[in-house]
């Protein structure tokens, strides 16, 4: 690392970034390269769903990592709350990890949305799968609404711990409920899961691939994100430390 | 739109969004790190 | 702060239901007093009965989604009472004396929890009274002791995460507007488990009394979970 002004973050400087993220970043460059050329071009159309099952190969890799990060999200706060795990880090990793799985949820839900378009004629359907996704995304949107609440770092920490834990405990309910509520209207054979595909050799190697490329642009985000976070948490302590320190010096100055 | 358009759509979406979030994200750490002195990263 | 050992639940419990007691008892004297519930969100929850057949504009479709409406009309309802009571609370720092003198959380939970239950069960009381005047809904004994336990295991549910969430809502500006956004997702599965035994209580649509019970099942399991969750929950997120 070189050892220029401190103060001075150039263009070109890395701030968050380790020689493990640049490779990291190459990674997924090529990766996102591959995905694309196989998933547009190469790779067959189905038998059944025609070309748009295309769109599968940005759609499924992102919903998954958006539960995979909303776990880790969970898992994150309640690493903080436990005593002798407590640390900062793991609330903005937490955070950092909830951001990526809103955006990667929303990409999820948009592409989905489109698919259904084409497959169905209609842009949603209210499956149980489809709608717990939906609450998914609104319920972390709020989470993510509540740590920009303000107060101190520990009081963010422990505010959005507690709600991502009892969102754990709030999803399944509501999916249960929604399935059960599904039962009642029988939709679920009419607009049934059309992903049933047979898959061959090759659209197996590029879904496997959008996983891959997926989780690797996951831990990228998070990893720079937290530290962005940091970085965020840092200055305002050193705000708060430059305001009592002039506040020291007022005070010293007048008691002369 | 038709299908393809569709198709095309979704892959621009997609890595339209997290590119713009990616670059979101390394423009906010960039404006930070302005204040904070490059020693007090723990990560490099 | 409090010094009660965390682990000795027998020896703390009665304080626990001391407190909750004497925290439920204030919250209804302060609303027997102040009169905001029958003043303020009965009139609101009636209006918005009201509301839904202006713009739904049909009998025949009121009287099929007048489970629904009775419900919805309860959880906007909810939003209001739940701000309201953590206002009382904050009006004078009430809840942060209250901690500071030792009162265990759990207890503040769950006698905020008892008070807005029964305040729930006035207006869904009288909300299920709107229905059966304004769209013509109607029920049997049968009917009407499922609509009894239903509005029991509902309200239970709804007090508990509305004490929860709005615990965490409460205080600074910029909070309350998130109470809406916060606790509508969470109450998803008890829109609909109260709405669908309504429905079989009401026999709207030719639905069955016996088809109501299961969704019961589903309301207490709710309230159960976050009951528990929220006394649990509740100690951590007041203390800031």
């Amino acid at each position: 690392m070189n050892t220029s002004s401190s103060l001075d973050a150039s263009p070109r400087d890395r701030v968050t970034g380790t020689q493990f993220t640049r490779g990291l970043g190459i990674l997924v460059l090529a990766g996102m390269v591959l995905l694309i050329v196989l998933g547009l071009f190469v790779s067959p159309a189905d038998v059944n769903q025609g070309e748009s099952v295309r769109i599968m190969y940005a759609h499924v890799p992102g919903a998954w990592l958006a539960y995979l990060a909303f776990i880790v999200t969970a898992i994150s706060s309640a690493a903080y709350l436990w005593n002798r795990t407590r640390s900062l880090t793991w609330d903005r990793i937490a955070g950092a990890s909830a951001e990526v799985g809103v955006l990667f949820m929303g990409i999820s839900l948009i592409t989905g949305s489109l698919w259904g378009r084409i497959t169905w004629g209609t842009y949603w359907t209210w499956d149980a799968r489809l709608t717990t996704t939906a609450f998914l995304f609104v319920t972390y949107i709020g989470y993510l609404a509540v740590r920009g609440l303000g107060g101190t770092h520990q009081q963010r920490a422990r505010r959005s711990a507690v709600l991502a834990l009892l969102a754990v405990l709030e999803i399944p309910l509501v999916h249960f409920s929604v399935e059960l509520w599904n039962t009642l209207h029988q939709e679920a054979s009419v607009a049934g899961r059309g992903t049933d595909v047979e898959m061959d050799g090759l659209m197996l190697f590029t879904l496997f691939l959008g996983v891959v490329v997926f989780t690797l642009m996951y831990a990228w985000l998070v990893l720079h994100r937290q530290r962005s976070l940091a970085l965020d948490d840092m200055l305002d302590d050193s705000g708060l430390d430059t305001a009592l320190t002039a506040r020291r010096a007022e005070a010293e100055g007048m008691s002369r | 739109m038709d299908n393809a358009g569709f198709i095309i759509a979704s892959y621009i979406i997609t890595f339209g969004a997290v590119g713009a979030y990616a670059i979101g994200v390394i423009r906010r750490s960039r404006k930070s790190s302005r204040d904070v002195p490059r020693d007090q990263r723990p990560w490099s | 702060m409090s010094n009660s050992p965390k682990g000795s639940l027998p020896k703390n419990s009665s304080i626990v239901i001391s407190a909750a007691r004497l925290i439920a008892a204030k919250d209804l004297r302060v609303e027997l007093r102040s009169r905001v519930l029958l003043n303020q969100v009965l009139p609101f929850a009636l209006i918005v009965m009201v509301m839904f057949a202006f713009a739904l504009d049909s009998d025949a479709v009121l009287e099929r989604v007048a489970p629904g409406l009775v419900w919805l009309a309860t959880l906007f309802s909810v939003l209001v009472m739940v701000s309201r009571s953590f206002t009382v609370e904050t009006a004078d720092g009430a809840l942060d004396q209250l901690r500071s003198a030792g009162v265990p959380a759990t207890g503040i939970f769950i006698g905020k929890m008892l008070a807005l239950m029964v305040q729930l069960m006035v207006l869904v009381a009288l909300l299920v009274g709107a229905a059966v005047v304004l769209y013509r809904a109607s029920f049997s004994w049968e009917g009407g002791v499922l609509l009894v336990t239903t509005a029991i295991a509902a309200t239970c549910g709804l007090a508990a995460v509305g004490t929860l969430y709005g615990g965490l809502a409460t205080g600074a500006k910029g909070r309350e507007t998130l109470l809406p956004l916060l606790l509508l997702p969470v109450v998803a599965p008890v829109l609909i488990g109260a709405t669908r035994a309504t429905e079989s209580a009401f026999g709207t649509n030719g639905i069955a009394i016996s088809e109501g019970w299961p969704w019961l099942g589903l309301l207490a399991v709710f309230a159960v979970l976050f009951s528990v969750a929220g006394a649990v929950a509740f100690g951590p997120l007041l203390d800031d």
